[in-house]
Formats: C-alpha cells, structure tokens, sequence
C-alpha cells in the first residue's frame, strides 16, 4: 500500500514583531542614558560655574567634526535601507560599508580626544585633577563615563552593521533542517522529492538499519527578489543607529558648548 | 528574529517532554528554544537558589539562637546576608514567576505556539545562568563574597575590599536577562494571541505579566546604569558618587530605588496574576471585576514608579519630598485592595474545593495583607523612623516577598505541576507540608516584626540580652518552616518519578492551558485555538 506522508516547511516571520521589540529596546537603552542625565543635570545645578570653566577645555572643533561625521552616518545607513528595498544590493551594501567607516572615524577622532586630555593628566583620579575644585573633578568623571558609554555604543552598533553587511553580502540562505525521530513510522517507505509533477531524487527504501531521517532543505533566493529578512535586520540595526547618534546630539552642547 | 516553526502534518501527537531533537540528554533543555523547556530550566534552577539561599538563612538563624559568637563571625555573617539577599533577589524572585510559569503558560493561555523570539528567550536563560556563576564566583577570588547587604549602597561598595565589583556585574547581567524577558513577553502578547483572543478575553495572569513587563523594561535600565557606576568608581576610578570627587551618594540611592521600588512590583504583580488564576479555579466562578484587576496591575506599574522616595525618609530628604512620597504610597495601595476585595467578592457563594493550590493561595493572601499593613506603617513618617533598619523591616518584607510572592510561586507549582509534568503529586503530602510552613513563617517572621519594634537592628550579627527569648522563638520558627519547604518540594520530586498519571484537566480550570494535553505537545495545541469567549468560563463536563 501506498501512503504519503506530506511534509511541509511551514514558515513564520512577524516583521512586526522584530520592529516592536526594536523599538521597546531602544526604549531601555534611552532609559540607561536617562539615568546618565539625570546626574548630569543634578551636578550642573551644583556646579554650574565649574562646569562652564572645565568644558572650555574641550576640543570644539573635534566634537564639532564627530557630530558631523555622526549625522552623516545616519543619513547613509538610512540610504542604504532604502537601497536595499528597491533592489539595489551593491548600492546598499557602498553605503552601508560608508557608514561603518564614519562610525571607525568618529572612534578614532576619540581615541585622539582622550589621549590629548590623558596625556595632559586630566583623566579619572589624576593627581592633576584631583587638585582643581570638585565641579572639575566631576565633569570630567561624567565626561569620561558619559562619553566613554556613548563610545561602547558607537563601538557595538559597528559591530552590528558590520554583521548585517556580511548577511547581505552573502544573500539570505535559508535552512530547515527537519528531524524524524520516529524511524519506525517511515520504515519500508521511499523518500522523493516532487516538484510540481516531476519527481527530483528519490532515496534508497528505508530499512531497519535507519536510524535517523534528517531531511535538510535550503532555500536561496533568486537574484532580484526582494532580500525581506535582510531588510528587516537592516532597519532595525539603522533604527539603533539612530539612537546611538540622538544620543551624542545631546552629549555634544552638554559638554563641548556651555560656556 | 522570526522564528521557524517546522510541522509534520501527520505526525503522531507527542508530548513536548517526549520529542527529540538535535540534541541528547542535557543539551536538549540548555540549548532548547521550546518556550517550555526554557520554563522549566527557569524552574528547576531557580528553585536550587531558593533552596540555597534559604539553608543560608537557617545558618544565619542558628548564629542568633545564642549570644556572642558562635558560628560565625560578624564578617561572615554580613556576607551570608548580602548573599543570602542577592540570591533571593535577583535569582529567585525577579525572575521568579515571570520566567517560570509565565514562559511556560503565557504563549499556552494567548493560544500560542511559542514566544515572539524564543531564541532570544534562550539567551535571557544563559545570561541568567552567567549572571549567576559569577556571582557565586566572588566566592572563590581574593576579596570573597561582597559584604554590602543586597543594596550595595555606595560609599561603603566603593570602599570594602570585598569583591564587590563582580557581584554588581553579575547584578548587571541578570538585569539584561530581565529585560529581555520582558520584552520578549510584551512582544508576543502583543503579536501572538490566538484568533478571538482580544485583550479582555487574556486571563488576568497575561495581563499581570503584560503589566510586569512595562516595569521590567522601563525600570530595570535604571539600575543598570547605576550598578556600571559603581563599578567604573571601583575599577576605572571615575567617581560619580564620591565626596571628594564633588559625587553625592544620596544621588545613588535615588538611583537605585527608583528602580528596586518597581521592581518589587515585578516581584508581586506576576504572583497577584497566578491568585487571579486559581481562585476562580477552585471557587468555580468567574473572576469578580475582570477588569479592575486587569487594570489595577497596569496603575501599579504606572505609579509604582512615582514613591521611591520612603525608603529614604531618614536619608536626609526633604521634609516636602518625605511627605509626598508618604502620601503616594498610601495612594500605591488603593490598587492593591483593589485586588483583595475582588478576590474576595469571587470567593462569596463559590463553591470553593480546599485543594492544596487554593489553601496555599489563600493563606498566602493572608500573609500578603499583614505585609501591605506594616508597608503603610512604615510609609507613615513618624513610624518610618522609629523601625527603619530594624527587625520590623526584616519582617515585613519576608511577609511580603516570602509570603507573597514566593507563597503563591508555590501554589502555582502545585497548581500547574500536573499541566507540565503529566503526573500527579501525593496531595496528603501537600496538606502535610502547610502547617509546618505556616506555623513556621508566622513564628519566624512574627518574632522578627516584634523584636524589631523592640528596637533590634537589621544585620547585626548579634543581639543584647533583652532580644534573646525573641530570636529563640524566631530561630525554632525557622526550622519549622525549613522542614515545610522541604516536604513541599520533596513531595514533587517524588512525583516526577512515582506520581500517577494525570488528567488533562484535575482541577477543572477554564483558560485554554486546561484544554489541551497535560504535558502539552511541542506546539501546545493539535489544532490552533479559537477562542469564542471570557477566560474563567466554568462549563460542566469540565468538572475534573
Ligand atoms: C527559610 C527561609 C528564609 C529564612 C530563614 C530567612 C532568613 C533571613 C535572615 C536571618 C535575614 C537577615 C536579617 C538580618 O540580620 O538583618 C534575612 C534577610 C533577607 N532575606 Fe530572608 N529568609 C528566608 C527567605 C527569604 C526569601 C524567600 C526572600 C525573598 C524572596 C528573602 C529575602 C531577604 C532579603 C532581601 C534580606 C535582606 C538582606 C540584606 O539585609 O541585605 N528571604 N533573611
Ligand atoms: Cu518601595
């Protein structure tokens, strides 16, 4: 007798859901920073005049430069979302190599920041620092924790992009790799492939020698359909990208542009 | 993030326990993405720190039962404390129910296969189980066991040679894993409810959960920032909080409750959901006020966050902040009442069945409700100052966390034991185990309350003449309570191999986790639910 077992790949994405749990983690990131600020304006109140003194200490014109670079980040990762949707892999893929190389330049331009201030002995429990009045003392503290946090973020989002580069690189392979456990339900059946109504392989007769059946199927895209799930991925990590600028937006007159 | 949901569509309907996969052995749970082998990784691990932490107190309870050194010295005592209350804290009762049965049940009761992102949900169980390696890590590193108590209060965190620096990182990590359950949990309510599942058919405990959430995401970043802080002060010297670097502690203590008084919002609101759920059970009877308990927990979660101020009424704040926040958290408990008195109008005329869930969940809200009364005495100014840092405090939040929380965590595991395992545990045992643990924690934690009132002082290692009868009595309490913990879940064990088989249904609940197989298969339901009308709607052949 013949019987077929129907197996189908069934196959659940909820683009959705991926973008509401972005957007309720990007949530919890603006809370962290909330905290940061929070303690930079109850110290400001305090120390309002030592804060004006030590951001004149800032180098403006480097802050200035990573804003820039910052904003254009953001500008070309949003262009290359939107490459990506109208087909265009290459054109995306330029674009969003430019924003990993703009968030390498921001971390580089800091690297050279902190180590102009360390090197004139200004960094965390310095004896330098340690002399001036404690408004200094504390905007440094929170220069450094604020900025240096922002830095772990600037450093972590590259991370990502740079992830997601790779995926769209390789174009999206998918693979389901299904599992029967239960041998002894497909003993003496053959397994085939049917495509429309030819048939594609067929396998050897399943015997008691079996063990295991894994089926493994894997899908790759056609040039030219749309790369959905890259897509996706693509947003979500240009929608952290976002954030990580709005958050030097507000670090960068806080500190560089009070006085 | 999409998740994959491969189906053989003929397939002999098996139970999750009973499907095989990639992996043997252990590696099937640690490395499973099943919402509900996650839950039970959750259950059993959190359960091993209950127990844990829980001898810990019994030690410490023994370094009481006489005067001057006997067991331990101050030190060690100040370290078991601390780990005593971190474990129970940040192990047991933050991810408490949520991570139990709330991944276990929440994607069963919304009619579901599994959460939105299940291998994220993964991740938060390793992040849990990272968290609490290191954790017990500091153990074994120069500097051991932090000695701060679990609220690590700067400037004495900043300053101890304890290894407090790990400690907070762990902290830091089980926040992350915190957050991530929350997020995964409002995702998949949000997305994954069965056809006709709108949001006032979700039984109350999903819509606890949904509450708890909000408050895990919103508040639990807070106090990661500030733990990092305290950690870049230990390591990276960036003093944030310290006087000589122009830093106020008070500002960390602000931080700090800002989320931890929340959090004790995500430590009971998911345990006030499993009440909501086994009182209709056992009262066969809807819920009374669906929908003020369903929106009391979302006015917790709102204005839980708006009084974190008492506890630092004798921190030095404002006499105008101090009777603000006084003020708002007596306004805090109207929701709560709320609660009770629904609770309680669906017992009226039920025909209520004392079986073991319903006299753990009863008792329990006895205990709760002496906790939320002594929480409104120490919200009263002048009574704030006369027991802060006293035994009165101790007291009160074991009535709380213990009584509540962790009470009902116990009735839903004898609740929905049955639904995961498949087996049935010997309830003789169960009623056996009640007096000792009731009797037990009302001594312990009674005596506590009124030594405290005495004037007996929060983590000292010891105690004046005048307190020494006190502690006897709250010592032998211990034990009592010890011996009832321990038949509680022994008898479970048992069950797991002894047990007999058990019904789809045994207690004749109506929410859609009763209508399928005990255990359920992989993917919880043989054909997607539909749901046609409101959770607790008792039909007769349900009766089990
Ligand atoms: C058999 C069960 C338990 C016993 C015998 C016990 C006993 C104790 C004792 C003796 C203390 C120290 C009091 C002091 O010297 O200040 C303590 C503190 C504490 N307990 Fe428990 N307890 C138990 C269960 C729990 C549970 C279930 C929780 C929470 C879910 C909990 C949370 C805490 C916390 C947060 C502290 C404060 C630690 C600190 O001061 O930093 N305990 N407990
Ligand atoms: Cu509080």
């Amino acid at each position: 007798m013949k019987s077929i077992h129907a197996l189908t790949v069934a196959e659940h994405r909820d683009f959705e859901g991926a973008r509401l749990g972005m957007w309720l983690f990007l949530i919890t990131e603006l809370i962290l920073f909330t905290g940061m600020f929070l303690l930079y304006a109850m110290y400001r109140l305090k120390y309002a005049a030592a804060f004006h003194k030590a951001s004149l200490e800032l180098d403006v014109v480097i802050g200035t430069m990573n804003t820039l670079v910052l904003l254009t980040s953001s500008l070309t990762v949003a262009l290359s979302i939107e490459a990506l949707k109208r087909n265009s892999r290459k054109l995306s893929l330029w674009l969003l190599g430019a924003t990993i190389f703009l968030a390498l330049v921001f971390l580089v331009n800091k690297y050279f920041e902190w180590g102009a201030k360390i090197h004139h002995g200004i960094y965390p429990g310095s004896q330098e620092l340690m002399q001036r009045n404690l408004g200094e003392v504390i905007y440094f503290n929170l220069y450094y924790a604020m900025t240096g946090l922002h830095g772990l973020h600037v450093l972590v989002g590259m991370g990502v992009l740079t992830w997601i580069f790779v995926l769209i690189a390789r174009k999206s392979r998918k693979k389901y790799v299904v599992h029967n456990p239960h041998v002894e339900q497909l003993v003496g059946s053959e397994i085939a492939i049917v495509k429309g109504d030819k048939e594609g392989w067929r396998v050897d007769k399943i015997d008691d020698n079996v063990e295991q059946v894994e089926i493994t199927i894997t899908y790759e895209p056609k040039s030219g359909e749309v790369d959905l799930p890259n897509i996706i991925k693509l947003e979500n990590a240009g929608l952290y990208w976002h954030l990580v600028d709005i958050i030097w937006i507000f670090l960068f007159p806080l500190f560089y542009l009070i006085s | 993030m999409a998740s994959h949901a491969i189906t053989e569509v003929q397939h002999l309907e098996e139970n999750y326990l009973q499907v095989k996969s990639r992996w043997r052995g252990i590696f099937a749970w640690i490395f499973s993405t099943d919402h509900k082998r996650i839950g039970i990784l959750y259950l059993v691990s959190s359960l091993t720190f209950f127990v844990v932490a829980a001898t810990i107190g019994i030690f410490m309870r023994l370094e009481q039962l006489t005067m001057g050194e006997t067991l331990m010295s101050a030190d060690v005592y100040n370290r078991l404390f601390t780990l005593h209350g971190v474990i129970m804290i940040f192990l047991l009762i933050i991810p408490g129910i949520p991570a139990t049965f709330g991944n276990f049940f929440l994607p069963i009761q919304i009619g579901a296969k599994d959460v939105a992102f299940p291998r994220l949900n993964l991740l938060s169980w390793w992040l849990y189980i990272i968290g609490a390696v290191l954790a017990v890590t500091t153990l074994f590193l120069p500097g051991s066991l932090p000695d701060t108590g679990w609220t690590f209060y700067v400037p004495y965190s900043v300053r101890t040679g304890s290894n407090v620096a790990l400690a907070v990182f762990a902290a830091f990590i089980l926040g992350f894993s915190s957050i991530l359950t929350g997020l995964n949990f409002l995702t998949t309510i949000h997305r994954l409810r069965a056809p006709g599942m709108s949001w006032h058919r979700m039984p109350l405990f999903v819509w606890a959960l949904y509450a708890t959430a909000w408050i895990q995401i919103l508040a639990t970043p807070m106090v990661g920032i500030t733990l990092l802080l305290i950690i870049f002060e230990r390591v990276l010297n960036i003093g944030i909080f310290d006087p000589t670097q122009g830093g106020d502690p008070i500002l960390f203590q602000h931080l700090f409750w800002i989320y931890s008084h929340p959090a004790v919002y995500i430590m009971v609101l998911p345990g006030f959901g499993v009440v909501s759920e086994i009182i209709p059970t056992f009262a066969r009877r809807t819920i009374f006020g669906y929908k003020l308990i369903a929106y009391s927990s979302l006015s917790i979660a709102l204005f839980g966050s708006l009084v974190w101020g008492h506890h630092m009424f004798v921190s030095g704040e404002s006499d105008i902040a101090n009777i603000i926040f006084s003020f708002l958290t007596f306004f805090i408990a109207v929701p709560t009442a709320i609660k009770v008195f629904n609770w309680t109008a669906t017992l009226y005329k039920g025909s209520i069945a004392l079986e073991p869930p319903m006299l753990y969940v009863l008792s329990s809200i006895f205990l709760f409700a002496i906790g939320g009364f002594t929480g409104l005495m120490q919200a009263t100014l002048p009574i704030d100052v006369h027991v802060h840092d006293t035994y009165f405090v101790v007291g009160h939040f074991h009535y709380t966390m213990f009584g509540g929380t962790i009470w009902v965590m116990l009735a839903g595991l004898l609740y929905w034991f049955p639904k995961m395992t498949g087996r049935m545990y010997n309830k003789k045992m169960a009623y056996l185990a009640w007096p000792f643990m009731f009797i037990g924690f009302n001594v312990l934690y009674g005596a506590m309350m009124y030594m405290g009132w005495k004037g007996m002082p929060r983590r000292y290692y010891d105690h004046l003449p005048e307190f020494h009868t006190d502690h006897v009595i709250a010592t032998v309490g211990s034990w009592l309570l010890y011996i009832g913990i321990l038949l509680l879940l022994g008898n479970l064990v048992v069950a797991l191999y002894k047990g007999t088989r058990a019904p789809d249904n045994p207690w004749g609940g109506a929410t859609l986790e009763w209508q399928t197989t005990s255990p359920p298969p992989l993917e919880n339901f043989t054909e997607e639910p539909v749901v046609k009308h409101e959770p607790y709607h008792f039909r007769k052949e349900d009766n089990g």
